[in-house]
């Protein structure tokens, strides 16, 4: 069923994309991927310093991947957004539950002890 | 009159034809958009994994006792031990392999038939490979370690439950999408896109490049944090 091939730039625009892109984009995650393994090796302190950056680093790759390698950018609007909003609630889960965990460790230092 | 409009309003036929009638939101080919509803579930499923094993992470820091993943995934190389050294491969096999599919995925919107096959077949390997380096982790940690998915002699029990959990079900994705690339490059190769057109190569790519996705998290927040 090719119905909708017809009506739609979008599968047309994925085309233009030249490998050279595809390569760059390749060479990128890797990069990022062995920053974030060395920020890991050599132990980079402060902490805090350190996980932002591998954070960072994830959200950049995962960017790179969902739009040139998933092609996301050539999408429509209305495809983009009801695919990368509602991950958004994610948010609310990590809200509750992070406080959760920092309260079960409160209440085991308190029984358990140091 | 009043009756059967009611009556026709419920029936099962008046709810197929409503739901199956010409109507699209997503002005993409169905099986693409089907595929990105998809992955936005499986995005949740791997999501609330992740989430709650933060949690259960920061609830073990009360005693400092979860145990550090540098040590558990250190790998012996003669006298030195290189932390996260197969984790680190890994990570490289799983991104090569998607480099290799974005290129499928290339050769497919030229219609060019044995490039998209092969580059398949090449990213369907590594996949392999990554699954195969996954079951010699496993069995490392489960003998020779001593974890279990309820206790470990290393500290934290929930270190097993959530390492098990979130290696497993995402070992699980790179299995189920090896079987899937092998069965578009098969259909490739038979030619039955060339009667339509590649787009299920494209599909099969949205699925392993989410597959990539996955491990680019878990590669940060479970073994680098």
């Amino acid at each position: 069923m090719e119905y909708a091939e017809t009506t739609t730039g979008a599968t047309k625009g994925e085309q233009h994309q030249p490998i050279r892109v595809y390569l760059v984009v390749w060479g990128l995650l890797f990069v990022l991927s062995a920053m974030s393994y060395f920020l890991d090796y050599f132990d980079v302190h402060p902490d805090w310093l350190r996980h932002f950056l591998i954070t960072a680093f994830a959200l950049i790759k995962a960017a790179l991947i969902v739009g040139f390698f998933m092609h996301m950018r050539f999408e429509r609007l209305g495809l983009i957004l009801a695919i990368l909003l509602p991950p958004l609630l994610l948010l609310a889960l990590v809200a509750i539950l992070l406080p959760e965990g920092n309260y079960v460790a409160g209440v085991r230092e308190l029984f358990l002890g140091r | 009159m009043e009756r059967r409009s009611k009556h026709t309003l419920k029936s099962p036929s008046q709810l197929v034809s409503d739901w199956a009638s010409d109507l699209s939101a997503f002005k993409v080919v169905w099986g693409k958009a089907m595929m990105w509803i998809f992955l936005l579930s499986d995005t949740f499923i791997f999501g609330s994994f992740i989430a709650s094993y933060a949690s259960a992470r920061l609830a073990a820091s009360a005693t400092n006792s979860w145990p550090s993943p540098k040590e558990v995934f250190a790998l012996r190389i003669g006298q030195t031990e290189v932390p996260l050294l197969l984790i680190a491969i890994m990570t490289v096999v799983l991104i090569s392999s998607s480099g290799t599919m974005a290129i499928a995925v290339y050769h497919a919107y030229a219609k060019r038939k044995v490039q998209t096959a092969v580059f398949m077949v090449i990213t369907a390997l590594l996949g392999l490979t990554f699954v195969s380096m996954q079951a010699f982790e496993w069995t490392h940690l489960i003998v020779d370690l001593g974890f279990r998915p309820w206790a470990n002699p290393m500290g934290a029990p929930q270190f097993g439950s959530s390492f098990f959990m979130l290696t497993g079900f995402h070992g699980l994705h790179v299995t189920i999408g090896v079987i899937y690339l092998t069965a578009v490059a098969v259909r490739v190769l038979k030619g039955i896109y060339d009667r339509g057109s590649y787009v299920g190569v494209e599909i099969c790519g949205l699925y392993w490049h989410f597959v990539d996705l996955v491990w680019v998290f878990i590669f940060a927040f479970f073994y680098l944090f």
